[in-house]
């Protein structure tokens, strides 16, 4: 096998520790020979390892999966750990997602902002009854349906949508694409009791739809290709009509 | 000193972990779970394929019951497993499945009429009953007899988990997110909670409860090559082993799964093999069939994953720059399928190896995956010997899995557990005796004790490299304490553990900040890992035997005779390089299912000294009740329904098993 001759990275982070007085706001360069196969994932792993112990990143399934590990990559939101550096230039920028509160570094607090959308949206079935029988035979649903709960239900809570949305950085409170999203898997299910009425009470203001300005930019940038265009323009549709009746 | 009071506190934020959570809270106690990150990016959101539950709904599940799905996870165990545990949990599987139905997850229906499957290579057309449209799909997996695996597509785990969390934020309980539980507070005999790092400030907490439960999942991060995500490094049990009361059960027990992809370890889910996915050579030849002519792709996984490695010894790998691997076949499935029940498969081969799986071949190799052993515990979850201490999932041992886990029982075991242990943990904390008791002297010496070790990393003068001794460390676990065990490797890895593990006293770390620091984090964990790392290493030396997932190339047979039972370690001086090893017997005249051939694997075994005696009775019940209803059999085989929680106990209807209204 011919030995292959690997490119140096150089790889810009912004660098920045919110707990340490000292520290201020800057762009830090690492250079890397890059590897075969090699990710966003094990390329800061190897600068924390060899260059710096001090770097802040997020990691857990490190499979494209969980969510964690979303940050600007020259400027723009994508989930670092299946990101493969060959699909990049010789030099390229990370950065932490905006709207999040910053931990330190490349580390954003998304679960924080993500626990508090759910709590507002109450982003869970509201079933009839609290107690059911658990003995009995389940409770049939169209195959179809469950297809299609499940081709919404996907979405990881990465953030993605929210760092690459013009009215997140506006309002503070806008529930996102994440919000919305949920908000139409729900409507879509029959466990869930609540009516249109009770949608529109969470998310028919400029805080909710109506905040949206259809720049589209979560739909663009979602790493799990869910259909966000379609799914706000459905509780669009649905929140107007409420509106006028 | 921060002290943090509450009724349950739950470490670790997966299924297990909030299940036991909602269930204490819902019998109203105050309930707080730690989370090294935020709940729904816990490990569990991993299990692609589905969760176990014998509902028997498809036509090729018709006739699956408790006690087929008993049969499977015994005889998948290689008779390791506790037979009571395991009939309460085939008990509570279908009722947990169906309590997730109705809280919200997408389960994959059955659709009435003819549909194509693949079954071993062939295009097969079945056909669904009417009655069965709508209710929850069940697929294929390996070691079992029955179509019982229930799905969402390929992220069931992800599907699960999201309900579970949204349901813990309903329940309005708080999980304290970036934390991480350092020691366990007790005094020998009664647990009180633990001491408590928050990972963004560095402060300590001290968090006391009447009732602690880990639930922080498996160690695979000890191995250099695990399906595992990064957080799974086995801390949550070694903070039951330093408390040295309380044991790890069977920690030589690990399984590895036989398709990660290659070589990022990442992985593929059993459903790819379950749905009619084949295992190919460097020739492409199909070779599973030549070693196991029964279940084939569909065998154990134990078994499955050594006859890879087996052949791939023989030569009969494929190479690649990275070393050697075998190929997953599932091309023959088609696009729809692949696009939209296995989708997970299909991004993973996109985005890590630019592999088109519709197309091409997926390069795979077996890796670690999953921790049988854990934290010993009885039926109830608590553990025998430290009081207030309960454990669940997989950093747990009550001990479902024996030797081996079937794919699909561990997400299974999550909910079951939640469920099951949930009650109990709430039952202890209904009893007055166990009110909180506990001296604040008690509380300020472990806080103190663990601030101590943390100002002697960040300023002592340690000079070991903690990343050094552990990547050592984890090529150790891979090169020899894997698939394939001999006593000279296991001693050399303990004998080089050993010494990882005294030079992990003197870590120093370059990074000073006493907040958010990964240098710092790497040191204690490493600490850690190296304990359970030599608890699995130390157990495989001993066991001189092969059982389910530990292989002994020199000591090949299966021993019930000598080994019919459980490794107990213990490490109790804090000085020592070594755990203390004990042995729990496992007594075969109460066994259901008396020690016998799997059904796959090898077929070469010595047998228990009571093994004929019990299996002569068991034989004579069944002949002697023959036409009695199978309840009745199974109760006078071996009666277990008065260990579950009264609200989960009772039969599960099914189309062929309607209860009376």
């Amino acid at each position: 096998m011919n030995e292959v001759k690997h490119r140096k990275l150089k790889i810009s982070v912004l660098r920045y520790n919110p707990q340490d007085p000292e520290s201020v706001p800057h762009m830090q360069t690492y250079e890397l020979e890059e590897a075969d196969g090699m990710t966003l994932f094990i390329a800061l792993n190897e600068i924390r390892e060899k260059l710096d112990p001090s770097l802040q990143f997020d990691y857990v399934c490190r499979a494209g999966i969980c969510g964690s590990c979303a940050m600007l990559v020259n400027g723009r939101p994508a989930l670092t750990c299946r990101q493969l550096t060959k699909d990049l230039g010789d030099e390229f920028t990370l950065a932490p997602l905006p709207v999040f509160e910053l931990i330190g570094d490349l580390s954003v607090n998304t679960g924080k902002w993500m626990r508090g959308m759910s709590e507002r949206l109450e982003t869970w079935v509201h079933a009839k009854e609290q107690e059911i029988d658990l003995r009995r035979i389940e409770e049939p649903m169209d195959p179809e349906l469950a297809e299609k709960l499940y081709e919404v239900d996907r979405c990881i809570e990465c953030g993605c949508c929210v760092a690459g949305c013009g009215t997140a950085r506006m309002r503070e409170d806008f529930v996102g694409a994440v919000g919305l999203n949920k908000i139409a898997r729900f409507k879509i299910d029959p466990r869930d009791t609540r009516s249109d009425d009770d949608f529109y009470e969470l998310v028919g203001d400029d805080d909710g739809v109506f905040g949206c300005m259809s720049l589209l930019g979560c739909h663009d940038v979602c790493p799990k290709q869910l259909p966000l265009q379609t799914q706000i323009a459905y509780v669009r549709r649905k929140m107007v009509a409420m509106a006028f009746s | 000193m921060r002290v943090i009071y509450t009724d349950v506190l739950v470490i670790g934020a997966g299924l297990a972990g909030q299940r036991v959570a909602i269930a204490a809270k819902r019998r109203g106690h105050d309930t707080i779970i730690l989370s090294l990150v935020p709940p729904k990016r816990s490990h569990s959101a991993a299990a692609m394929g589905g969760m176990q539950a014998s509902l028997a709904n498809v036509i090729k599940g018709q006739g699956d019951n408790e006690d087929i799905h008993f049969g499977d996870t015994v005889r998948g165990s290689d008779w390791g497993a506790d037979q009571d545990v395991v009939r309460m949990f085939v008990n509570t599987s279908p009722k947990a499945v169906r309590e997730l139905a109705a809280w919200g997850v997408p389960w994959s229906r059955v659709r009435k009429g003819d549909r194509q499957v693949i079954i071993n290579g062939e295009k097969v057309t079945i056909t669904e009953r009417d009655e069965a449209h709508g209710l929850l799909a069940q697929r294929d997996f390996g070691g079992t007899k029955k179509w019982r695996t229930c799905y969402v597509s390929d992220g069931t785990g992800h599907s699960m988990l999201f309900v579970v969390s949204d349901h813990v934020i309903a329940e309005g309980i708080p999980v304290h997110e970036r934390t991480e539980a350092l020691a366990l507070i007790h005094d020998g005999s009664r647990c009180h909670g633990a001491v408590v790092r928050n990972l963004i400030t560095g402060e300590l907490v001290a968090y006391i409860a009447k009732a602690t439960t880990i639930a922080t999942g498996g160690a695979g991060r000890v191995y250099r090559v695990t399906t595992n995500a990064v957080i799974c490094e086995g801390t949550g049990m070694a903070l039951a082993l330093e408390t040295g009361a309380a044991a790890l059960g069977n920690m030589e027990a690990v399984q590895f799964h036989p398709t990660p992809i290659f070589p990022a370890a990442i992985l593929l889910t059993e459903g790819a093999r379950g749905d009619g996915g084949l295992l190919r050579d460097v020739d492409g030849h199909r070779f599973m069939p030549d070693y196991e002519p029964e279940k084939k792709e569909l065998a154990s996984r134990d078994v499955v994953s050594r006859r890879i490695e087996e052949h791939i010894r023989k030569g009969k790998g494929a190479r690649s720059r990275f070393g050697e691997h075998v190929w997953l076949d599932i091309t023959l499935l088609g696009e729809h399928h692949i696009k939209h029940n296995l989708r997970e498969v299909y991004e993973i081969a996109k985005y890590f190896n630019g592999v088109d799986p519709v197309k091409e071949w997926i390069p795979i190799r077996p890796g670690q995956h999953y921790t049988m052993g854990g934290i010993r515990t009885k039926p109830t979850g608590e553990s025998p010997t430290l009081k207030g201490l309960f454990a669940a999932g997989e950093a747990a041992c009550w001990d479902m899995h024996g030797f081996n886990r079937l794919g699909g029982n561990s997400v299974a075991e999550t909910v079951v557990a939640g469920m099951i242990v949930g009650e109990f943990v709430a039952d202890f904390c209904d009893r007055t005796e166990n009110d909180l008791d506990v001296s604040t002297g008690l509380i300020r010496e472990f806080v103190a004790r663990e601030q101590a070790k943390i100002d002697d990393l960040l300023h002592g003068k340690g000079t070991e490299d903690a990343t050094r001794l552990r990547s050592r460390m984890q090529d150790l676990m891979t090169d020899k304490v894997g698939i394939f065990r001999t006593g000279a490797e296991l001693e050399s890895a303990v004998a080089e553990l050993e010494e990882l593990l005294k030079k992990s006293r003197n870590l120093g770390v370059r990074s000073k900040s006493t907040g958010s620091n990964p240098e710092l984090v790497t040191a204690y964990r490493t600490q850690k890992m190296l304990k359970v790392a030599l608890a699995i290493a130390y157990g495989a030396l001993t066991r001189t035997e092969s059982r389910g997932a530990h292989f002994r190339v020199d000591h090949p047979r299966r021993d019930d005779a000598q080994w019919l039972k459980r490794t107990l370690a213990t490490w109790k001086d804090e000085t020592a390089s070594l755990p203390t090893l004990e042995y729990e017997q496992l007594d075969v005249k109460k066994m259901e299912l008396p020690p016998g051939w799997r059904g796959y694997g090898a077929k070469d075994y010595i047998d228990h000294p009571d093994t004929s005696k019990r299996q002569a009775e068991v034989d004579e019940i069944r002949t002697k009740m023959e036409g009695a209803d199978r309840f009745a059999v199974q109760d006078a085989l071996m009666p277990y329904e008065h260990l579950l929680p009264e609200r989960l106990r009772g039969r599960n209807e099914r189309i062929d098993e309607r209860l009376p209204l």
